[in-house]
């Protein structure tokens, strides 16, 4: 399946290179037994990092006694119940709303979003915020774009809103922003994460160096990988290495795209459009500086300025009574893993997800039962 | 909040045409169950196979229906009208019925169907049927007021005799797994297609009748032919699966040796679909005892429909029901797309 | 939603490129790129916008980089044997388990 050609493009396949990823594996396995103990926790705090490890199968080959934990790492996952209960209303006014895939079935306090398109609420998905602008644009209607994702996706949407969109056009901002969840986790009491694997296309934008205080004041190692399998394995590699050494510090394993400091125009963009704001996670309680916002100078295209949101009137829905036994906070935190979770594969499926963990492309539990709930191969029958 | 009920819920979704789980759950809940099993001295409808083998004699007559709804009916590399065709002339050749007796073909069209359009179908028809060496012997026509209906509707039932029947139950330890060639061919290029996508680039459908390609395989392998499969809806995962599951084996799958063409597999990364769970029309999986492999494969790969047959797996006794993939990395269970991925593709 | 795919820049009008994923085509917006971006470069492509233009000699500097990993990591007998593997197959291996 792998492309023979000469394209330096096929380079990238280089990095699915079955002779290297058994080095390295090899090498996990050397350095955790130099290590001396077991397990060694770390964590990715990307779904797409967990993807990339559920789709190539690497749990299977991670020696025992290495624990890679998946933490708050799913955009989706970690937007709050009251934020998706915005765009429903939004959308129960009448209001056209365009978003990403995965937010359409979204649980909020009482509704997703695709339920109120089941009640006749105008909800389009886009691949792209560029594609909600030209949608804008073909209609005199009002077009909200509920706005998910982490910086990575953040800085697209502040591009588009300095392009001048149409004025029938605005933001419903619930985009997050990763460093200071990972204070968060590294401040949790009983937390065994000994080192963090950082995602490579965040780190793209906001460069390496924003790491170097988090590492400096939790003397917990940092390690920026990329996403294809042999930056996965290079990445693990590495944050053993300096688990094993001693010396905290932030190391950059993927070096063709990030750089200390980052896409400087792409950050410029972000935070002329957007200003970081504590505010509430799903399931992870308050994160300081952890939701984006818009700027004062762009309450023309913001959501929450534009429109009168009353959420309220949805509040008076009971919750369902399955949520109560959702634990996709504590899975999202790294401290319990899907099959912890009493409702996982029963109750709870894509098909009719309880939490928000099952309902992403990168939520932990989707992704999981996407590759049949076994990642380790251990309990196959 | 939608609750979870059983796998039959009160009301039909589109998960029950995707031809997974969900399908099946309905055709057994629904239909296997609520007909009155009159014992079939063969392979009935609770085989749920790729047709039903009736024994003539010492011979097995072999029938299969097929309805046809793709969207849109005309797309690169082929029509509706071919996929009609070849999809039930290939749905005989993989129960091991390669000569086909005969087809019907009923139609039925929302009023206002364009004639030029009709007739075009009907000629993609006609020379599908040339190039499977089968005749369309009787059919039925209606038409639905506008609205009714989209577009056009195909039915085809085939029949054909056949010494021997080959299921897709029959895998045993040890069978080496062959595809016919490059798999998503046909699922990609109907995405290609709906709105929205801004896909460019030569995405074209596989769908052809694979049953002069079968009849080689088949006479290489002299009777060490145990299973085959036509991987259709839910990809070369889900015929893989359910090989597995009827078969009670496990399978192991070498994702590097499965041949996809770099177009598809592009799409497949850029939109997050798995060229393993997308749709083919003109492929086929085959199981086969050991000692045969290389044979059948020298066979497929001498016919132009073959000629980037592989072996890509093997079935192993333990692990029984499950497919597992060998990323090259890693390994990881193959599951079956989850729910409807690709409405309307055949 | 599918991040951070590596593309090759075909065309450029302005702000927006044209841009080749192995025989897909695809208009990519140049907004948030890092440098400016020609024809002939390789761009990670993010929703539809390119965030990095990738130097062409970073590919070849990070598979050394494994390399030297590995050479930091153990040097004992069995991982010489798998890097001369490596070096013998010129990086791409055989994907045979």
């Amino acid at each position: 399946m792998l492309p023979r050609s000469a394209d330096p493009a096929a380079g990238e396949l280089k990095f699915r290179d079955p002779p290297t990823a058994r080095a390295l594996t090899g090498a996990l396995a050397r350095l955790l037994a130099q290590i001396g103990r077991a397990p060694v926790a770390v964590m990715h705090v990307c779904g797409s990092h967990e993807q990339a490890i559920a789709k190539f199968g690497l749990r299977a080959v991670f020696p025992r006694g290495l624990d890679v934990i998946m933490g708050p790492g799913c955009p989706v996952c970690v937007t709050d119940c009251p934020e998706v209960d915005e765009a429903v209303v939004l959308a129960g006014q009448g209001v056209r709303i365009a978003t990403y895939g995965d937010m359409l079935r979204v649980p909020g306090t009482a509704k997703s979003l695709a339920d109120a398109q089941a009640e006749g609420a105008r909800v389009h998905v886009v691949y792209s915020v560029a594609q909600a602008a030209e949608l804008a644009r073909t209609t005199a209607e009002e077009v909200v774009f509920f706005a998910t994702g982490f910086e990575t996706t953040a800085v697209a949407t502040a591009a588009v809103i300095l392009r001048d969109p149409p004025g029938n056009f605005s933001v419903l901002s619930a985009h997050k922003y990763i460093p200071p969840v990972m204070e968060i986790v590294a401040e949790m009491p009983g937390t065994r994460v000994e080192g963090f694997l950082a995602a490579g296309h965040a780190a793209t934008i906001t460069g390496w160096g924003i790491f170097e205080r988090f590492v400096d004041r939790h003397r917990i190692p940092v390690v920026v990988a990329g996403f294809e399998p042999l930056d996965i394995l290079a990445g693990l590699v590495k944050l053993l290495e300096v688990i094993h050494d001693g010396r905290p510090r932030v190391e950059n394993m993927y070096p063709r795209c990030v750089t200390r400091d980052g896409n400087r125009r792409a950050q410029e963009q972000l935070w002329k459009v957007f200003r970081p704001m504590g505010g509430r996670w799903r399931g992870i309680a308050h994160v300081p500086n952890g939701n984006l916002r818009l700027r004062d100078e762009w309450a023309h295209v913001d959501a929450r300025r534009r429109f009168r949101i009353d959420v309220s009137g949805l509040w008076d829905e009971a919750p369902p009574s399955l949520a109560q036994h959702c634990i996709c906070g504590d899975i999202m935190a790294g401290i319990a893993s899907p099959t912890d979770c009493a409702l996982y594969g029963k109750e709870c499926i894509p098909d009719a997800p309880v939490g928000a963990c099952m309902v992403s492309s990168e939520g932990t539990c989707k992704i999981w039962h996407q590759y049949g709930g076994h990642p380790d191969l251990r309990s196959v029958g | 909040m939608r609750t979870r009920g059983p796998l039959v819920d009160e009301r039909v979704s589109m998960k029950h045409g995707a031809g997974g789980r969900a399908m099946r759950a309905l055709i057994r809940q629904v239909f296997a169950e609520g007909f009155a099993q009159a014992p079939v001295d063969g392979i009935g409808l609770d085989a749920m196979d790729d047709g039903a083998a009736l024994r003539l004699g010492d011979q097995w007559l072999v029938v299969t229906t097929d309805s046809h709804v793709v969207h849109p009916i005309f797309f690169p590399g082929g029509d509706i009208g071919r996929l009609a065709v070849a999809g039930t002339v290939n749905d005989l050749a993989m129960m091991g019925a390669t000569e086909v007796l005969a087809l019907t073909c009923a139609v039925i069209l929302e009023e206002g169907f364009s004639r030029a359009d009709l007739e075009r179908v009907q000629k993609s028809i006609r020379d599908t049927c040339q190039e499977a060496g089968a005749t369309i012997v009787t059919g039925d026509t209606k038409v639905m007021g506008k609205g009714e209906l989209d577009g056009i509707v195909l039915n085809t039932t085939g029949i054909a005799l056949t010494g021997r029947v080959v299921p897709d139950s029959g895998l045993l330890p040890g069978d080496r797994i062959i595809v016919t060639g490059t798999v998503g061919d046909h699922g990609f290029a109907i995405l290609a297609l709906r709105r929205g996508l801004e896909l460019e680039g030569d995405l074209r459908s596989d769908v052809a009748p694979l049953n002069d390609l079968v009849r080689r395989a088949l006479a290489a392998a002299d009777g060490a032919l145990s299973a085959m499969k036509d991987p259709t809806r839910g990809g070369l995962a889900s015929a893989l699966s359910e090989m597995a599951q009827k078969s009670g084996v496990g399978l192991i799958l070498e994702e590097g040796k499965v041949p996809v063409r770099p177009v598809v597999r592009a799409a497949g990364e850029l939109l997050g679909i798995d060229p393993l769970h997308v749709a083919n029309e003109g492929k086929a999986v085959l199981g086969v005892r050991p000692e045969a492999a290389e044979r059948v494969l020298a066979a497929l790969r001498a016919h132009p429909q073959g000629r980037e047959a592989e072996i890509v797996g093997t079935c192993i006794a333990e692990h029984a029901g499950s497919v597992i993939l060998d990323t090259g990395v890693g390994r990881r269970l193959l599951s079956e797309p989850e729910g409807e991925l690709l409405p309307r593709i055949c | 939603m599918c991040l951070g795919v590596p593309g090759k820049v075909l065309e450029v009008d302005g702000l927006v490129a044209v841009v080749d994923f192995w025989g897909l085509r695809r208009p990519i917006l140049l907004d948030l790129a890092d440098e400016p971006v020609q024809p002939g470069d390789y761009i990670l492509n993010h929703v539809g916008f390119a965030i990095r233009r990738i130097p062409p000699e970073e590919v070849g500097q990070t598979l050394a980089l494994y390399e030297q990993l590995l050479r930091e990591t153990g040097d004992d007998i069995m991982a010489a044997d798998v890097r001369g593997e490596i070096h013998a197959t010129g990086g791409t291996g055989d994907a045979s388990a």
